[in-house]
């Protein structure tokens, strides 16, 4: 047991606390003088439940869950397709199932979960040293699935989240450059044509791919957000407004600004420095990940906690982009800092497996 | 997917490192996008929520007017002032609190509940603190808009009921959209929105509310307009035509002006509803703006019941009214033969004990037991026909059931029956009970409006109008009660004969010369005799009286209620004429009285001076 807390590792999870301090913080400055007031009570409870959480994934050897791997798969499709069938709307989107207690759980958080253990346990079969175009395929077939499923809810955000784990995977199993090359013509090619497939989109889909590019024609909708954002951060300046001070925060400019933007809420009010301090703070998080990774046992677990960096990444690249107006509003938070419990709750159960990879090296 | 093992150990390091590498190179360009909104261009920005203070002030839709049936102004909208207080400058905000106060005349609590309530919002959203700013109040903000940059003028759209207590408790009233009606509407209202409570406002709400638009104004850091952005025009709410009879509806409300009761006056064929009258009312201009919950608490526990529409919701003993549906039942179901004869002294006993007729008729038939109104006979028919036979039929005449008038809270009045008194008290029905019913007395409790229909599915051969307010209405597929030709003749008759003969009981008064005018006068004991024993006093009787013309197949009918009137054929019969004969008159192309022609609005002409130099104040 006391092998046991040693192995934690504990400077991954200073760096946690940190940003989610940081985090708690900001919510109670964005939401104190409103009826939102207290919010950062409940975060704080999400971020008890997620240590629990973590603690106890970290306690299950991670070649226990990556032998259930077809099992989740299946488990997590047939969630997805029960939320599509009986879930309850919620902003007009069926994400939500109704746990006891009045408490929602979004799926595809759990999803996401499932999604890095299936690939990892997929990855690290793989006996070559670079992948076919069969092992492309079948990535391609175990990820469009749950990718499909999620974006009928509609939930493009989440959907987007599931791609960096099978690309992360493909990166590190190995791919040859006339496949990456095919790859990146495709992509390029699928921008034109998605382009011409625009009506299929959702009408709010639609609005925010048009709203990126043409931000100044619409003041009001997703393009008055951005702008509100980007306002809200140049005001902050290098400095700052200060602690509760922020103009564009406080009399509620930017939209949603304890969630999905809570990094302009905190730009405005801390300044380049806070914004750096945060930024780096989770450039030592993904890079104290992938230490982790490159100490893995074998493979599989390499694959976990690269599955996890994938996604953690990914969520603070696009949700910072959107920020600053470099991305379309994705609705994708920012992980640890954006009041949410099924986003908070993921983390810290990703962490977990990241934690049981760790002590996994320790044990034989 | 076969049995799971590692199949080796071997960690591809050099790709990691790529991963740190891209990691390190992303955080860099991130970085970089901030410094430039932050540092770079930090100065545009800061001036860019410096003047940022866009504001949104609501453009106010108003609601659609309400037309009577050839188009004259029942209800209408017209443009006034609220006042709004910013929020967005907290500190000055709390400094000008006791000037607004004593400018405006607000208690300190009662805008400090209203912030409270609004703390939902965004800040910059100003909430409304006087919703109807009288002239001193305007005059009050324009002369402060230096010091006191917190308030803000709005011009808003509010309700006018030109005709005051006219036709009240059928149009309703309007008000501030309650809370549960706010979570309900999901984002459809705001705190403060304005929507239909009660009567035809509730009823057709959906038309006559249009869409609120929005103005986008960018004010500087004292709170000031300094260009409007935007605007999103409010799109009106629509007009709603009614079938009432403006004319008609004049000389019903003068009819029962300061008494208790009610008039409903329909065209026969078809259920449109040409007047309809509650007394006592209410003034709805009075709700226009926010009522003060003292008075809005007095109006409910009054108990004389103003908000109460007795057209459609008074649930009454019928009284002899009801003896239409016995006689029907009685030719009908042929239990008892059409020549079925009745001696009547002027009393009668059943089952020990003793019922009174008003007077000794001598030997009465069906004609003259509804001309002259013989309780005894009827006490007789009732106690052979048995009561669910009696239920059978005034069912089938839509008693006991709403007529499903376009009004909200119609109720269903009772027609009780054996099944119906071992439901609800557990016994079996007593004989005895039966009589009562016989003459409408008892647990028998009918609407207005049901009496009306009633009457006139009797004189047209069964057919059930669907009474209705809203002139354009499709798709009526009224019900049928087929009725033999001989049956409504031998009512009809009767009923003529009660206006036009001289044993009836209106004595000849209520005779209308060349019109085919009949009816059925109704005088309902409201309570026990035990009762009135108990208050030492006799409380007067109910009148009731539903008239139409002409005797078969009528055009026009007219039921009127007169709570504790006495007789209803000195109480209700001279006000249903009156309207007959108004509306004959009107037919003919002479209106009795010159009713006036569409009312015009009180002119508010310092209100329109003020709004446009108020609404050129921010070009």
């Amino acid at each position: 047991m006391k092998e046991h807390v040693h192995d934690f590792d504990w400077t991954l999870l200073a760096i946690v606390a940190a940003i989610s301090g940081i985090g708690l913080a900001e919510i109670y400055s964005s939401t104190h003088a409103s009826a939102m007031a207290g919010m950062q009570y409940r975060q704080l409870i999400w971020i008890a439940v997620g240590l629990a959480g973590m603690f106890l994934v970290s306690r299950i050897d991670y070649h226990t869950l990556l032998d259930q791997a077809p099992a989740l798969y299946a488990f997590g499709i047939a969630t997805l397709v029960i939320v599509l069938a009986i879930g309850h709307s919620r902003f007009g989107a069926k994400r939500w199932v109704a746990l006891g207690g009045g408490v929602n759980l979004q799926v595809s958080e759990l999803m996401k979960l499932i999604i890095i253990v299936v690939l990892a346990r997929y990855f690290s079969e793989v006996r070559s040293d670079r992948l076919t175009l069969a092992d492309l395929a079948k990535v391609a077939l175990l990820i469009l699935v749950p990718v499909g499923l999620i974006l009928k809810q509609p939930d493009l955000g989440t959907a987007m989240v599931l791609i960096p784990v099978a690309a992360m995977g493909v990166v590190l199993a190995g791919i040859h450059w006339k496949h990456a090359t095919i790859g990146a013509v495709l992509l390029g090619l699928s921008i034109p044509v998605g382009w011409h497939m625009r009506t299929h989109l959702k009408p709010y889909q639609q609005q925010r791919i048009e709203t990126f590019l043409h931000p100044e024609e619409d003041q009001r909708g997703a393009g008055y957000q951005i702008l509100q954002s980007q306002i809200a951060v140049g005001a902050g300046g290098f400095w700052g407004k200060g602690f509760g001070k922020g103009s564009q925060n406080q009399l509620g400019f930017v939209p949603v600004r304890y969630s999905d933007f809570i990094l302009a809420a905190l730009a405005e009010e801390q300044g380049f420095i806070g914004v750096g301090v945060v930024l780096l703070l989770y450039l030592g998080l993904i890079l104290r990940l992938v230490d982790n990774a490159q100490k893995a046992k074998d493979k599989a677990g390499m694959y976990v906690v690269m599955g996890v960096t994938a996604i953690l990444g990914f969520h603070v690249l696009v949700n910072a982009s959107m920020v600053i107006g470099y991305m379309p509003v994705t609705g994708i938070p920012l992980p640890l800092m954006s009041y949410g419990g099924s986003a908070t709750a993921f983390v810290f159960l990703a962490l977990g497996l990241v934690m049981n990879v760790r002590m996994g090296r320790f044990v034989n | 997917m076969a049995p799971w093992t590692v199949s080796d150990t071997k960690i591809p390091q050099g790709r990691l490192a790529l991963v740190s590498y891209v990691s390190v190179f992303c955080v860099i360009l991130l970085l970089v996008g901030f410094w430039k909104l932050q540092v770079v261009q930090s100065g545009h920005f800061s001036d860019l929520a410096e003047r940022n203070r866009i504001r949104f002030i609501p453009i106010i839709a108003p609601r659609g007017p309400m037309l009577d049936r050839e188009g004259r102004v029942l209800v209408d909208s017209y443009p006034s002032f609220s006042i709004l207080l910013l929020r967005d400058q907290p500190k000055q905000l709390e400094r000008s609190l006791p000037q607004i106060e004593e400018g405006l005349g607000i208690t300190r609590e009662d805008l400090e509940q209203q912030m409270e309530a609004a703390k939902g919002e965004p800040k910059f959203q100003p909430i409304v603190i006087k919703p109807a700013a009288t002239e001193a109040d305007i005059a009050f903000v324009e002369s402060h808009r230096a010091d006191l940059p917190v308030l803000e003028l709005m011009m808003v759209q509010r309700r006018r009921y030109p005709h005051g207590e006219m036709l009240a408790n059928t149009i309703g009233y309007v008000g501030e959209v309650s809370p549960e009606e706010l979570d309900k509407s999901d984002g459809r209202y705001r705190p403060g929105d304005i929507v239909g409570k009660a009567g035809l406002e509730h009823e057709y709400n959906d038309v006559l509310e249009g869409t609120d638009g929005m103005r986008r104004v960018v004010v500087n850091s004292v709170g000031k307009a300094v260009r409007t952005l935007d605007d999103i025009e409010a799109i009106p709410g629509k007009p709603i035509q009614l079938t009432i009879d403006y004319d008609l509806q004049s000389v019903a409300e003068a009819d029962l002006a300061n008494k208790t009761g009610a008039l409903i006056a329909m065209d026969a064929r078809t259920g449109e509803v040409l007047a309809v009258v509650s007394r006592p009312t209410f003034d709805p201009n009075d709700f226009a703006v926010r009522i003060p919950p003292k008075e809005w608490a007095q109006l409910n526990a009054d108990p004389q019941t103003p908000l109460l529409n007795r057209a459609i919701q008074a649930q009454l003993a019928p009284g002899s009214v009801f003896k239409v549906v016995l006689a029907t039942a009685m030719l009908e179901s042929k239990a008892i033969p059409a020549t079925y004869t009745v001696f009547c002294p002027g009393y009668a006993t059943f089952y020990g004990r003793t019922f009174h007729c008003d007077h000794a008729h001598g030997w009465v038939d069906l004609h003259k037991g509804i001309v002259a109104s013989c309780d005894v006979y009827f006490y007789n028919v009732g106690k052979l026909l048995g009561i669910d036979r009696i239920a059978q039929y005034a069912t089938g005449l839509g008693l006991g059931q709403r007529t499903g008038i376009d009004l909200p809270g119609e109720e269903p009045g009772l027609i009780p029956s054996e099944e119906w008194v071992e439901r609800v008290y557990h016994h079996k029905w007593y004989p005895g009970s039966t009589i009562s019913v016989s003459i409408g007395q008892g647990a028998v409790m009918a609407t207005p409006v049901q009496l009306a229909r009633m009457i006139t599915a009797v004189a047209s051969g069964g057919t059930l109008i669907e009474p209705h307010l809203l002139k354009d209405v499709t798709g009526l597929t009224p019900k049928h009660f087929p009725l033999s030709d001989t049956t409504v003749q031998q009512i009809t008759d009767g009923m003529w004969g009660v206006v036009n003969e001289p044993g009836g009981t209106t004595q000849e008064l209520v005779k209308l010369e060349n019109i085919d005018f009949s009816g059925k006068t109704g005088t309902a004991q409201t309570e026990s005799f035990g009762l009135q024993n108990k208050l030492g006093q006799k409380l007067r009787e109910n009148g009731w009286f539903v008239g139409y013309a002409p005797r078969r197949h009528p055009e026009i009918v007219v039921a009127a209620l007169v709570q504790r009137g006495g007789w209803g054929s000195t109480s209700a019969a001279p006000i249903v004429r009156d309207v007959v004969k108004a509306y004959y008159d009107k037919k003919a192309g002479h209106p009795e009285q010159a009713v006036a022609a569409a009312p015009q609005a009180p002119a508010p002409t310092q209100t329109r001076a003020l709004v446009a130099s108020v609404g050129t104040a921010h070009p």
